[in-house]
Formats: C-alpha cells, structure tokens, sequence
C-alpha cells in the first residue's frame, strides 16, 4: 500500500510597512528612485552614525499585533544580527531576536471546503531592510543599490500549521488583506513590498514529529508560493522513497524552470552573533499608548464579513469575496448604502459583471471606471423597472466604455422598458401568427415550447418588455 | 604671562575683555603646534587655515557683542570625532582616506559655542589602547618625559594640552581613555555619565561604554567645555534627554560635610605606593577642607576588567564591520573577488590590537559560547552597577587612584595585552556602570603626574566637578607644566 504523505508548511512573510522615512533614518522610502538617491550617511553606514528608531514603524507594527489577536509586547530588544555583504552597509541588520514587539497571534482561513481553519502566528518583528546588488549592464562588476537599505519589514512567522500549498495561499492572502486593511502596507508584490520564504517539510501521515525543512527564500507572488511548494513537496517526497533524506538548506525557486535549488546547507549557514544593538534602548511601549492605537483599528475583514451575513444576509462565500479588499467592500456598502438596500442584487453585480470589467482591464476597484454612485442608480434602474436586469448588463458595458452615467445610457440608446400591456399584447399577436406551427404543438401540449415564445417576444421588442409581463400575457393568450 | 600658560576659561575672560584677539591666539598655539608637534606627535591633522577662519569669526562675534565664555577659545578634537571636510582617521589606517562628510554633534556644539579647532589629535587606533602606541600614526609622547607614553586611548589630546599646544581638547572615554591620560599629564579629564554627550558622530568602539568628554587643565575649564558639548541630540537614542545645569556657576559647592567613600578595592596589590601616598595626601586634604571620609567595599569591581574585555570586544566586533573596503576607508589593491577584498582591506587596514578585539568579541558572541561570555557578562556587569548603586547610598562621591602607576615608558608594555589592560583597572567600573568620573592632578612621583579619580552618582557631574574644583583651589598641582613646554 502507498504511503500517505502530510505536508507541513510554516511561512515567514515580510511586509514592508508603508512609511514616509526609513525605520532608523530619515531618507524617504518611495520606490523607483534613481540607485543611491534615497540613502543618507545612516543607510550608508558611515563612521559615527547612529540609528534612531521611526515611531510610526513601531503604530504599525502594534496595528497588526492587535489585529490578529497577538499580545504586544510591552519591552521588546533590536538585535544585531552580524554578516558580511556588500549591500549590508553596517555589516550587520538591525531586526528584533529573543523579544519580538508581536507574539502569539493567529487568523483564520477559509477551505476549499468551506471550513475554517486557525493558523498561528508565532511572531512578528520589526527590522530593516538590506540594500541590492545589481548586475545588468556593469559588465564584470557589481552594482550597490542602498535605497532600500533601512525599509521598514515587519516579519511575520507562522506556526507549521498549514497542510498544503493551497492553505498556504490561503494564509498569505489573509495577511495580505490584513495588512492592506490596516493600511499599513501596500502589498505590492511586484516591487517586492510583500513576499515570503516557505519552510516546507513531509512526513508520513499520523507522526507527529516533523520531517527535516528546507527553506524556499524570496517567494514574491502568490502563483510562485504555490508552484515553489508543490516543486518543493513532490521533490523530497521523490528523495524520501527513493531511500534518501532530507538535508536541512535554504533553497532558491527559479520560476523560469519551475524548481527550487540549493543556496547553501545548514552546515554553511552564517553563525550570525546576534547579541542586543547597544545603539537601541530598549522598545517601552505604555498601556496607555497601545490603547491609542488600538481605538484606530478599522472594521477587519472577519468582523466586516460576519455583519454582511448577519445585516445584510450575504451568504458566507459572497461575505468572503466582497471583504477579501478593504476598497470592494467600501464599494459594495456604497452602493448598498445609496440603493437603500437591495444587498444581494449588489453583492452580485459587484462580484460578477463589475468585476468582470475590472478583470478585463486589468483595473483596480479604486479604479473603477463606473463609480459606485453610478452603479447604484444602474441598479435603482432595474429595481424601478426602467430596464430589466438584462438590459442592466449593457448598459453597464456602455456605461464603462463611454463614462455616462446609467439613465443617460438608457435614454440615448431608447433602452427603456417595455410596460404597456397593450405593447406587449400586440408583439405576442404578431409572434403567435408568424409561427402557427409553433402554436399548434404548444397547444396540443408540448408545454416546452412555452420558452420559444418568451425569447421571440423579447427579440421582437428589442429585450425592452417586461420579462414578468410577458409571462403572464403569454401565458394567457398561448391558452387562446 | 604667556598667552598659552592661561587656561581656556582665562583665555575666554581675555577675549572678552579685548586683551587679545582669537586671531592672535590662535596664531599663537598654531606657532607651539608647529614647534612641538614634531617631538610629541600629538596631532594627526592641523587645521591651520580653519582655525583662523574660526577665529575671525569669534572675533567679529566678539566685537558685535555676541561671545560667550568660549568665543574665540582654541581647541583640539580627538580624531575619533568626525569633522566635515577634514581627515578623520581614527587613528587607523583604516581610515587614513576618510574625509568625514559632516560634523559630530560635540564637534558643532563647540563650534557654535565659538571654539576654534586647532587640529585632531592622535589616539589609539579605534581607541583600543591605554597607551596611544597602537596608532596608525606612531606613538605619542608624554610632554614631561618624552620617553615615556601619555597614556591612552586619548593620548593626543593629553599630549597636547600638558604641553600647552592646546588649552583643552576633547576625548572619548570608552574604559578610561580620557581619566588615564589625564593622570598621567598632569590634567583634569571628566567623562561624563552615559548618555550626558550625545554620540553621534563620534566613531564607535563599544556604543554601550564610549562616552565623550574633555581633557583640560582645570575642573573649571572641564566644567565650562562639558557645558557646551553636552546635552540631548535626538540623532542619537541613548542621548539623554535632561537640562545640561550651569556646571561653571556651580563649582563653588563646599566641600564640607561631602561624604567621600574611599574604594577598597582601589588601594589593593598592583597600585604602585608612591602614586597610592599621593592618593591618600588629596584625601587628606579633602578631610582638612571639611568632608567626611569612609571606606567602603564594591566586591564585583575587581571583575571590571574581565567584564570590560567581554563585553567592549563584542560590541566592537559588530561595530568595525562597516569597515568594509566598499563605501570608504582603506581598500586593498586589485581585489580579486569579494572575499578577497573584505579580508585583505580589513587586514591591511587593522592594526594587530584591533584585531585582536575583533576576533575576541567575535569569539564571545558566537554559538555556543555567547552565555558563557557576553551573557555572564553582562549579569556581572549589573553586580558592578548594584554595588555602585549601593554605595551611593551612602555616600556623595567615591575616590581612589586614577591609574596604578604613573607613565609608563614606551614600548614597556606593547608584548604583554593583559598588563597593558590592567592599567584600566580602576577607570573601566564607571563605564561599565555608566557613572560620571573625572581625573584630576594631586602630586607628582619621580617627575610624573598622579591622577586623583572622583566618581559620582548619574548625572552628579557638578558635584565632582566642584569636589575637583574645591581641591584646585587649595593645591597647584593642576597649574604645573612640563618645564620643557612652559
């Protein structure tokens, strides 16, 4: 009988916290500068200098702390942690060790199967950023980029509680939209503002001690994670039945091949001295002042998801995607808010055509090229009976392409719903003597047919009637 | 008298009074530096034409009515403080390229105090060293026998004001680098308590014990120059912020009724009689002015020493791993790849007792042996704190010897790193402990100068320094120079 593998997964996932200056100095921290720009004498690490720690760093680190329910640590230490390398100016990174400012927290994630699971999350510290070594275009030489030496990173361990790639994702979306949420990072993961490493081990299912970990570095979107884990498992899987062990390393993904590969054992590790930096006192944080930050906590995406069921009746899964970003569901109480109601009808067109829109354009929410104001009084238009829902749909489109508001687009194109009864008689008589064979069957009892009529209507008015009208006036006179 | 016999608070007085000019002054001291600087090796860079600029400067100041008790007052700086635009090597040659982009904090207080920087003085390099031999620079010599060594790490400094070069220049004081040169000059060094002086700018040995100060030759001139460095410097985290009090308006506290403790552990094997005789004639002296003199015991003081040379070497470690070779100071030539340019640059540019340290503190903080070094390091570090803590509570101010012995000849101890350490055996407490201490003069053995060392409580510098200062006014030996330099 083959063995059944478990998959265990713990991730370390490093936000950049979105602050104005650097976490020990005062240079700005605003991406795509010019090499070097934004690095002052402190970044550069110069004789003499001295770090001084950015405050707002700390709020949001706290932010987070409180967010995922994690105790936040009255008297936390800045470490040094000591090696050597180029874009290391100080030859040593200012990060917190044995007193991180966050510990024991957790969040829940959502399954495929649509129940809840709780990771943990061991801690989350506070350190800089290093600088970039660049290669392209300097020939035999390499290049030192410090303007990103000195960004703020929150690091945030997790438990290995997470059993396979998908929970992973699923986990990484959450802190994703957490810390977007507070707004304490922009999640950029292009520009690197959020990524993580996976330690990733296997074990035959039922132990309980975990197998050896390698640790896959620098992982900076959510299809990388996914594909790096999968390559990762299935490898010390092979390794394992082949008769072989695991050796503890870190290891690189390489998209373009789809493979991790060795970056050094643990035997090569740097033995990295971290002792207290004696240039930090250090980190206070008063009661008094984490409650402070505490009362700036915005609705979260949990407690934001549950009031959606519980107010406004959303379904689980509706709740889920309308809360996965803090801009949707803003969006989607602005329309539920001037529509007066009407939730559902709005969690389906924001879910569904207006996002489809987005996706096609490739646009963020906050991008929307109709507005939620607009997309109300769309919706006001279908709950009215100006048009129906599935004039609804172009209206929208036109309403997106050409920036006019829904009743202009309505007007323009003669969109307006067909109520007159007499209208709708009169297209149902026409209908009825064009197709007498039709007619025939329907009435000898082919009921199916009933359908036939209900779309030759619609086209001969042009989708304009009413669709509930023209039921019930087909369904008399079909009966004759 | 000659302009140079004056202490820096007298020449301030003249300045003011338009007796002379700083022009004058300072063309004065630039002449001695020139004569003498040859024969002591007391300045790594003179700042000749800076200086005089300065000058002009406090003098216009002067004349509009703008001086203060400093203007127009030469000075020297240690080369461990970066100064805009001019060398600072740290006494290395590490850093014997190193054009400092901007100024220290004491470096511009003391210029918008109007001082005039003469030069930078030399120093052991990194301020590793009692003796200022480790210098990329060469030795200093001790102005009153020039065979012998002034003492270290701030040995410039020394050098240069007992020789009157100077009237005053600052130090830094890591384990005793200003107190011990200071005794063994014949002058008043104070280092203030941690955190008094910011630090930014001063290039770091051990962050946690490296302290600035003065090396002067009165506790009036210590107390004016202290006034004017000190002070909270957001630029640097341990900076405290506290009011800096008017030390020069405070020097005339009585003696009567100061409760001196006299450390034990001070007057113990390995203090050299002669230098104990003169300790115990200031003590003396201080009974006769009134104070209260009681002995008491700190029994973790003696294990300073091997704490200090646990925990200085750690933070020094990480602290000298900037110096790279990539961004500034010295590069070796042709690196081949990037192991070879870290490990030839930093060979080449460290001297062997920076070394030393570096591998020392890379020892005590690695794997394994990290709680067995720098962790009990530290626990005896708060036993050495608790034991101060305790006597303060009894008494106002500690005395004992600044240094075991007077000066010492060159090269005596270059071969032999643990007597050389010793020699901070009675300094390193107040550092470890972060306490305000100063040095003072109180006799002369064999033609050498004696050091009287006063600790206070944290921030209790006005108290020392009028303990210091009540002692000057019954004794000269503070007044004395180096007959070849008077």
């Amino acid at each position: 009988m083959a063995i059944e593998w478990e998959v265990v997964i713990g991730l370390e996932i490093h936000a950049q916290l979105a602050t104005r200056s650097k976490i020990f100095s005062t240079s700005s921290t605003s991406f795509g500068a010019a090499p070097n720009v934004q690095a002052n004498l402190v970044d550069l690490g110069y004789p003499g200098v001295l770090p001084v720690l950015n405050g707002e760093a700390v709020r949001m680190a706290t932010l987070f702390g409180l967010a995922i329910g994690a105790r936040v640590a009255r008297r936390s230490v800045f470490a040094r942690k000591n090696y050597f390398y180029p874009d290391l100016p100080k030859g040593y990174q200012i990060s917190q060790y044995e007193l991180p400012v966050v510990e024991d927290g957790s969040v829940d994630i959502v399954l495929d199967d649509g129940t809840r699971k709780t990771v943990g999350v061991t801690r989350a510290h506070l350190e800089e950023d290093a600088g970039k070594s660049l290669h392209e275009g300097l020939g035999a030489n390499s290049g030192i980029d410090l303007n990103r030496a000195g960004t703020p990173l929150l690091e945030i361990v997790s438990e290995p509680d997470m059993r396979s790639a998908k929970e992973a994702i699923a986990y990484m979306k959450k802190i994703h939209t957490l810390v977007r949420y507070l707004d304490i990072c922009d999640g950029n993961m292009q520009e690197g503002s959020f990524r993580c490493d996976a330690n990733v081990s296997v074990r035959h299912k039922g132990r309980h001690e975990f197998g050896t970990r390698c640790e896959i570095k620098n992982l900076n979107s959510f299809r990388f994670v996914e594909k790096a884990i999968n390559f990762e498992v299935a490898r010390q899987v092979d390794i394992i039945e082949g008769g072989g062990s695991i050796v503890q390393e870190t290891r690189l993904y390489d998209p373009d091949r789809n493979e991790t590969r060795s970056m050094r054992s643990k035997e090569e590790a740097n033995d990295y001295r971290y002792f207290p930096d004696p240039d930090l006192l250090p980190l206070v944080l008063e009661d008094a002042w984490i409650e402070r930050v505490r009362a700036g906590l915005p609705e979260l995406p949990d407690e934001k998801a549950a009031r959606f069921v519980a107010e406004h009746g959303l379904t689980d899964y509706d709740a889920g995607v309308l809360t996965a970003s803090r801009e949707m569901a803003a969006y989607y109480e602005a329309v539920v808010g001037a529509l007066g109601g009407q939730a559902k009808m709005a969690a389906n067109w924001v879910m569904g055509d207006l996002s489809g829109l987005l996706n096609r354009d490739g646009l963020d929410i906050t991008a929307s090229r109709v507005d939620a104001a607009r997309l109300s009084g769309l919706l006001s238009r279908i709950v009215d009976e100006t048009i129906s829902g599935k004039i609804a749909k172009e209206v929208l489109e036109a309403m997106w392409d050409e920036g006019r508001s829904a009743d202009e687009v309505i007007e323009a194109r003669g969109l307006r719903q067909i109520t007159d009864t007499g209208a709708i008689e009169r297209a149902i008589a026409g209908v009825m003597a064009a197709n007498p064979k039709q007619l025939a069957d329907y009435r000898s009892g082919k009921d199916k047919l009933f359908g036939f009529f209900v779309g030759q209507v619609m086209k001969a008015t042009a989708g304009k009637a009413n669709p509930a009208q023209v039921n019930d006036l087909l369904k008399k006179m079909l009966a004759g | 008298m000659s302009l140079h016999l004056k202490s820096a608070a007298e020449l301030g007085r003249g300045l003011a009074a338009g007796e002379y000019s700083s022009v004058e002054l300072t063309r004065h001291f630039l002449g001695r530096i020139g004569q003498g600087n040859g024969r002591l090796n007391a300045f790594i860079t003179v700042t000749g034409e800076r200086a005089l600029d300065q000058a002009r400067r406090a003098d216009a100041a002067i004349g509009a009515g703008r001086g203060g008790p400093l203007t127009g007052v030469p000075l020297a700086h240690k080369d461990i403080f970066c100064t805009d635009g001019i060398l600072t090597t740290c006494g290395s040659r590490m850093l014997s390229n190193f054009v400092s982009p901007y100024d220290a904090t004491v470096v511009e207080r003391l210029a918008a105090a109007g001082t005039v920087m003469l030069g930078k003085t030399n120093m052991d390099e990194f301020a590793m060293g009692s003796s200022n031999e480790t210098s990329y620079y060469g030795p200093v010599r001790n102005p009153w026998d020039e065979a012998c060594v002034p003492g270290g790490s701030s040995g410039g400094s020394a050098a240069a004001v007992a020789a009157r070069l100077a009237p005053a220049a600052t130090g830094t004081d890591t384990g005793g680098s200003i107190r011990q040169p200071a005794a063994l000059t014949g002058l008043t060094g104070i280092k203030p308590t941690y955190g008094r002086v910011s630090r930014y700018g001063m290039i770091a040995f051990a962050s946690s014990l490296d302290q600035g100060g003065v090396l002067a030759q009165s506790a009036e001139d210590a107390a004016l120059l202290l006034e004017a460095m000190a002070g909270f410097d957001s630029r640097d985290s341990t900076c405290v912020d506290a009011p800096v009090p008017a030390y020069a308006t405070q020097l005339d506290r009585p003696v009567k009724g100061l409760r001196i403790g006299i450390i034990r552990e001070f007057f113990g094997e390995g203090l050299d009689p002669a230098t104990g005789d003169a300790v115990q004639a200031a003590l003396d002296a201080y009974r006769r002015m009134g104070a209260e003199l009681v002995e008491v015991s700190l029994p973790a003081l003696p294990l300073s020493v091997p704490t200090y040379y646990v925990v200085a070497p750690a933070e020094c470690s990480s602290n000298l791993s900037r110096f790279d070779g990539v961004r500034f100071g010295h590069r070796c030539r042709d690196p081949k790849d990037l192991l070879d340019l870290y490990t030839r640059s930093r060979g080449e540019g460290f001297g062997t007792e920076v070394k030393r340290r570096i591998m020392t503190g890379t020892y005590v903080l690695s794997a394994g042996y990290y709680d067995a070094y720098y962790l009990k390091a530290q626990k005896v570090r708060s036993l050495i704190n608790a034991d101060f803590k305790r006597a303060f509570a009894d008494v106002d101010v500690l005395m004992g010897p600044t240094s075991p012995t007077p000066a010492f000849r060159i090269g005596a101890k270059v071969d032999d790193p643990i007597t050389m350490y010793l020699n901070d055996i009675y300094t390193i407490g107040a550092n470890l402990a972060g306490l305000p201490a100063l040095s003072a003069p109180c006799g002369m053995v064999g033609g050498l100068p004696v050091g009287l060392q006063l600790i206070g409580p944290h921030f209790a510098e006005a108290r020392i320094l009028a303990a210091a200062h009540a002692y000057q006014r019954e004794s000269d030996w503070h007044r004395r120079v180096p007959p070849a330099w008077a």
